[in-house]
């Protein structure tokens, strides 16, 4: 058994070198070994994220929370009254707020991370580290923000359950980090692979920003799941942050539907969109500064 | 015996021509189809070795078959012109890209220094620069910290590490980033021409770094046109030449054949008005066979033939006579010679011989430039057209060991005694 294995790394590095690089990777050949040696660099770039952002603003931090409070006032007024969608009987501005404040944390990270190598190509191509090092800070960093603003949001509601409305956060409030890894899990997979496919056809770009913001609207946002006519609902139902975000409002807010085998697709779906997502990533990081 | 630490097999890289992004998609499904038939990739074919003027094959090799180790411990000088290769080695090696055919095997930790302030973020302070291009360049947090003083202090810019480094003059910035990347401890280090920059003080002291560097045993890769750096740091050359390696051998060896590629290939350089303009010229021994070698105390002609394109009444003729770093050394003028070229009728060929007496320059390779006009202007003149050696002989110099090549020319001397 001991031959066997010195053998085996006899194959892989002969001669003892440390590296051995090659025209072609296999394509499983996924170093996480070596990202989390490099976790400080991940974490130096979510700090230069978040000092860069805010140097030389007055509101600083704050801006986290006017941005999705005026997207909120805005649905209110365009959906809630103009448009008069039903909120299935909860305050307009909860409603709103709690489905924003989920997908902006998805959309920032699918956006952010969708621009990893064009973005980056100057620091790419003069220096090695592993690429995923940037797309994973900057879900990291992103998560920042979605703390800052999910509590906002807790003030938010628990203002309104002191002024007594017909909101009742429950103990399915306990899936909340795991939908948060989902909508960041969701979010770096396909922001890594539009990514990977940018540096070659740039057409993407163009598509993943309005594409995002339509996405929204296949999403239970500005509208409850139960307001879906029938022949719509698989198709919702198919969007895997549907189950995502309106598990999080049920929790939250206490109307919903929850169903645990969604919620199951959308876990799959995100480990297999990962799992897809690194491997081509790690393809293309290779040799893309020939290309971007 | 030494230990090879990085060893290139057949290292090739090829690139597309022209702007990617047009066409790629049906030069991607040619490819997949090749391959899915068990035939040769169609586009590794039409390659042509790596000449920037060719148009001609959309693809073209920056590097061909390049083989090479390098043991612990060197200092190897890279040198070639522009487009030689000398900067995808680098990056190949350096994990930037990977190679398109070959291997690259490497051994202990490599770090590379292709620019200086990789990452460098305009509104972060200095001392954050600081960790996050250590970082970036492989340091952890710790080695960072515990090299933090050193950093600044080798830096010289401590006043200001906490303001934005976006406020700093561009020197300023030059030197911190110099200073992150000169703490760094790997095995292998791989410097691109960074060297360049900053004032002539800060180029001694990174010059001085480096050589410590190396003198510690590390392994340095350092590309750079500067020859005169290049002498100092490193013991080891490699000349490339259109993406293959022309030559390897000890670093002045290489820098002199460098220096021989640059004008052997370099077209001549020519100025003036071309009223009358040089035909033929040459370099001959005093019975007219033509040299390109003569020796330290000799005589030698040099005859030039000329047509005139109009009439011309009187002229000029001079010989620059340069050494090989371009300094200018001799110089001869018909004048001093009471020798007059004037009256030549249009389309008249005239042959003007000259000879040098006593050449008494110091032994090493020349170039004659030579020149046509008057008080009005330049009519042709030829940049460094005739290139010759001076050997040292035992004419002017008996001394039995070699010529002090510090000294620029060689003055006769009689010796007395009183």
């Amino acid at each position: 058994m001991n031959t066997l294995k010195t053998d085996e790394q006899h194959n892989i590095l002969p001669d003892e070198w440390t590296m051995i690089l090659r025209p072609k990777r296999n394509l499983l050949d996924i170093n996480l070994h070596e990202l989390w040696q490099y976790r400080d660099l991940i974490m130096l770039f979510v700090q230069r994220d978040f000092v860069s952002k805010f140097k030389q603003t007055i509101l600083g931090p704050l801006w986290f929370i006017i941005q999705p409070l005026l997207t909120t006032i805005m649905f209110t007024i365009i959906f809630g009254n103009i448009a008069g969608i039903s909120t299935n009987g909860i305050p307009k501005m909860l409603f709103y707020m709690s489905g924003i404040v989920g997908w902006t944390y998805f959309s920032t990270c699918l956006n952010d991370t969708s621009q990893t190598f064009i973005k980056n190509a100057s620091i790419f191509g003069k220096v090695y580290f592993p690429r995923l090092a940037l797309p994973i800070s900057v879900v990291i960093s992103n998560l920042v923000s979605f703390i800052i603003q999910f509590v906002f949001l807790c003030m938010f509601l628990a203002y309104f359950m002191i002024k007594g409305s017909d909101v009742s956060p429950n103990i399915m409030v306990l899936w909340i980090p795991f939908l948060v890894v989902l909508m960041a899990g969701l979010g770096l997979g396909f922001g890594i692979i539009i990514s990977s496919l940018t540096t070659k056809y740039r057409d993407l770009a163009h598509l993943v920003t309005f594409g995002v913001s339509l996405w929204m609207y296949a999403t239970p946002i500005i509208y409850p799941l139960s307001e879906i006519p029938e022949k719509y609902q698989m198709l919702v139902l198919a969007n895997p942050m549907t189950p995502v975000v309106e598990t999080f409002k049920t929790a939250l807010l206490g109307v919903g539907q929850i169903n645990y085998l969604h919620i199951l697709y959308s876990f799959v779906f995100t480990v297999v969109l990962l799992a897809i997502g690194v491997v081509i990533f790690n393809k293309v990081e290779k040799t893309f500064m020939d290309t971007v | 015996m030494p230990n090879v630490v990085i060893k290139l097999e057949n290292v090739s890289k090829q690139y597309r021509l022209g702007n990617v992004g047009t066409g790629t998609l049906s030069h991607d499904l040619n490819r997949f189809f090749a391959k899915a038939m068990g035939k040769e990739d169609p586009t590794m074919k039409v390659g042509v070795s790596n000449r920037l003027d060719t148009v001609d094959g959309r693809y073209v090799w920056a590097l061909k078959d390049v083989n090479l180790e390098i043991c612990d411990g060197e200092v190897l000088g890279i040198v070639g012109k522009n487009g030689a290769g000398k900067s995808t080695l680098l990056k190949l090696m350096s994990r930037v890209t990977s190679p398109s055919v070959g291997e690259i095997k490497i051994k202990g930790r490599i770090a590379s220094l292709l620019e200086v302030g990789t990452g460098f973020h305009p509104e972060l302070t200095g001392k954050e620069n600081i960790y996050l291009n250590g970082a970036i360049l492989g340091m952890t947090k710790k080695e960072i910290s515990s090299k933090f003083d050193e950093i600044v202090e080798f830096s010289g810019v401590k006043k200001y590490v906490d303001t934005p480094v976006k406020r700093y003059s561009s020197g300023m910035y030059v030197r911190l980033a110099f200073a992150v990347a000169a703490h760094l401890e790997p095995e292998i280090l791989i410097v691109d021409e960074v060297l360049a920059v900053g004032d002539a003080e800060f180029q001694k002291k990174a010059i001085g770094k480096m050589q410590s560097v190396s003198r510690s045993g590390r392994t340095v890769l350092f590309v750079s046109h500067n020859l005169t750096a290049v002498e100092q740091l490193c013991t080891k050359g490699i000349l490339m030449q259109n993406g293959m390696l022309k030559m390897e051998g000890k670093v002045h060896d290489i820098t002199s054949a460098y220096k021989q590629m640059s004008v052997d290939e370099n077209e001549l350089r020519r100025s003036g008005t071309r009223v009358i303009e040089f035909l033929e010229y040459n370099m001959a021994d005093i019975t007219g066979k033509k040299i390109d070698e003569v020796f330290l105390g000799d005589n030698f002609m040099v005859s030039a033939t000329a047509k005139a394109n109009e009439k011309i009444d009187f002229c000029d003729m001079t010989l620059d006579i340069r050494n090989d770093a371009n300094e200018f050394i001799g110089h001869i003028n018909n004048a001093d010679d009471c020798f007059e070229i004037k009256n030549i009728a249009k389309s008249d060929t005239m042959s003007v011989a000259v000879m040098v007496r006593n050449i008494c320059f110091a032994p090493g390779t020349y170039y004659i430039s030579l020149w046509l006009g008057n008080s009005y202007g330049t009519f042709d003149y030829i940049e460094n057209c005739i290139r010759f050696t001076i050997k040292q002989g035992d004419k002017f110099i008996r001394r039995p060991y070699p010529f002090d090549k510090r000294a620029k020319t060689v003055l006769q001397s009689t010796w007395s005694f009183k």
